[in-house]
């Protein structure tokens, strides 16, 4: 069994058309998509089937009882998030509150406790044999890491062992994208030919070489500045990280997409170069 | 005045906004706090940088004092300390920096050290203050750097600030948001592009910050999040036009309204929107 990451450092480079076309391709039978802050997967691979859903719990808030609270502030003054605030009383600010207990333990009077408190909503498709798993965190929550893992695990548990997952991942290079990185087999990185593209593909190389993931790249709508796409093979020349291939900008992919399909699903350039990254793709893996 | 400008999805164009919208302005302060993957630096090109270090704090144990009670170890939320082979360990990445082991702690074994995450440069562009928060790599969260930079903002209160969020609807960006007197939303025409936009207008109502949308990448036909924007009574700001050209210019990191005409009107009159928006929101009984 081996699992594929999609990522990308940007956001906005093609993570979502890229694992959807996969899917199709492989015929994956497990899959997820890791992006909890902004998921979209769903979009095309959950069509017509409604998810088994269970509330996600991330770490418990903070909550100040008011008639046991004397106002000493010793909790205002060792909270690290300032998420005390005093309006009309001692109160606390939920999304501010990261969990940690220190106003709890400090307070001199017991009138502060730890409450669980929902942080978001994880979300499994089963169709015959197939598992798509997918979670949206609560706007302004934090612990996104800790919420991916279980997008992870909810897959892994309703996946057979020869089973080829694909998963989706998220932008950037913080606390979800390490979670995602962890115990995959293999980063695809989808890189964007431009200045912004190439120095966001660097920093997302340097992460997955700190988590010991191995890698290769692909650029997605290439022929939108040539000179960058050159710059991007060179680079992975230099770094000696497989380079598989490049896809064509093409406004029928944005047609596909509308219309709820993939983009292999259609007959279109962007479709036919996707295929053949997948192909090389799955000789290396 | 604060903007904010946000997206939800990444790649709508949320820096190509905020730079042209910052270097249209006569004086302002280009703000990144796309900290995991700062990008408007490359467009301004600073000059005469100052670098911060941004630093958090870690548990230091003193193994001569700590009598391996594991007070800390079971206080900690975060799972970042363990009791190993009679030791008290520290897993730097998980800590949270809530100093409660400190806190905790009966014989004062733990002290706290610095731990550097990232840095803050402050540079200058023309008619443009361009701070940028930049993570190290194999660090999980750059919230300690984005409230440093917004300290930056708070210092320059009557001054136009502009804010580059990082993609998301998380922690994260309800940081970098807190303070904005306005926020720009960014959407594509994809259906994506809806379902993101759909997020972050939840989070902007759920914040009551007033707020509009400017769509980006315009195609001919169905724009998905146009439909959403007219259907939701919600303030279209302006529509830009996808355009191989601007597509290219932005691609290699120039600044399009220094150097085109009907760019430089198009960014100008959004900012003269943006202020006339704010102004009307402020305005006691309007």
């Amino acid at each position: 069994m081996k699992q594929l990451l999609v990522l990308s450092g940007k956001g906005g480079t093609g993570k979502t058309t890229f694992v959807s076309a996969f899917i199709k391709l492989a015929d994956a039978h497990a899959y997820a998509d890791c992006d909890v802050d902004a998921p979209n997967l769903h979009l095309l691979m959950g069509q017509g089937i409604s998810p088994e859903e269970t509330d996600y719990y991330g770490m418990p808030k903070a909550v100040i009882d008011a008639k046991l609270c004397i106002g000493c502030n010793k909790c205002k003054s060792s909270c690290r998030f300032d998420a005390i605030v005093v309006t009309n009383g001692y109160m606390v600010d939920h999304f501010a509150c990261e969990g940690c207990g220190v106003c709890a333990a400090i307070c001199p009077d017991g009138a502060v406790t730890m409450q669980p408190a929902i942080a978001g909503k994880l979300k499994l498709y089963r169709q015959q044999n197939k598992a798509f798993s997918t979670a949206q965190l609560k706007m302004g929550s934090g612990t996104s890491g800790k919420l991916v893992t279980e997008v992870k695990k909810a897959m892994n548990i309703k996946m057979q062992k020869q089973d080829f997952a694909i998963l989706d991942g998220s932008p950037g290079i913080g606390c979800p994208v390490i979670a995602s990185l962890s115990g995959v087999d293999f980063v695809l990185i989808v890189a964007e030919p431009s200045m912004s593209g190439i120095s966001d593909m660097k920093r997302i190389i340097q992460t997955a070489k700190i988590m010991q993931t191995p890698m290769a790249v692909t650029i997605n709508k290439y022929d939108t500045n040539l000179t960058k796409s050159e710059e991007i093979e060179g680079f992975c020349r230099e770094e000696k990280i497989p380079f598989i291939g490049v896809v064509p900008f093409d406004k029928r992919a944005v047609e596909a997409i509308n219309s709820g399909n993939t983009i292999v699903d259609i007959d279109c350039v962007s479709g036919r170069a996707v295929k053949e990254v997948y192909e090389k793709l799955i000789k290396i893996l | 005045m604060n903007i904010a400008v946000l997206s939800g999805k990444g790649g709508t164009g949320k820096t190509f906004v905020s730079v042209n919208l910052t270097a249209a302005a006569q004086n302002a302060n280009y703000i990144d706090c796309d900290v995991e993957e700062p990008n408007g630096h490359l467009f301004f090109k600073p000059e005469n940088i100052s670098v911060e270090e941004i630093a958090v704090k870690l548990p230091l144990v003193d193994y001569k004092l700590c009598t391996g009670c594991r007070k800390c170890v079971d206080f900690c939320a975060f799972n970042a300390l363990a009791y190993i082979g009679g030791k008290v360990k520290v897993f730097d990445e998980v800590c949270h920096s809530c100093g409660g082991c400190l806190l905790v702690c009966p014989e004062k074994a733990v002290s706290e050290k610095d731990k550097v995450i990232g840095r803050v440069e402050r540079g200058q562009s023309k008619n443009v203050g361009v701070h940028t928060g930049i993570l190290n790599t194999g660090e999980a969260s750059g919230i300690p750097i984005i409230k440093n930079l917004l300290r930056d903002m708070k210092k320059d209160e009557q001054g136009l600030n502009i804010i580059d969020c990082p993609p998301g609807s998380s922690c994260i960006v309800m940081e970098s948001i807190k303070d904005a007197d306005y926020c720009i939303l960014v959407a594509e025409p994809t259906i994506f592009g809806l379902h993101n936009l759909k997020m972050v207008y939840e989070l902007v109502q759920l914040f009551s910050k007033p707020f509009g949308v400017v769509l980006n990448k315009c195609l001919k036909g169905k724009n998905p999040a146009e439909e959403f924007c007219i259907n939701q009574n919600i303030t279209i700001l302006c529509k830009i036009v996808f355009d191989k050209m601007l597509g290219t210019e932005n691609s290699n990191a120039n600044i399009i309204v220094r150097e085109n005409v009907e760019y430089n009107e198009l960014f100008t009159s959004l900012l003269a929107k943006v202020h006339k928006e704010v102004q009307y929101e402020t305005t006691p009984g309007a």
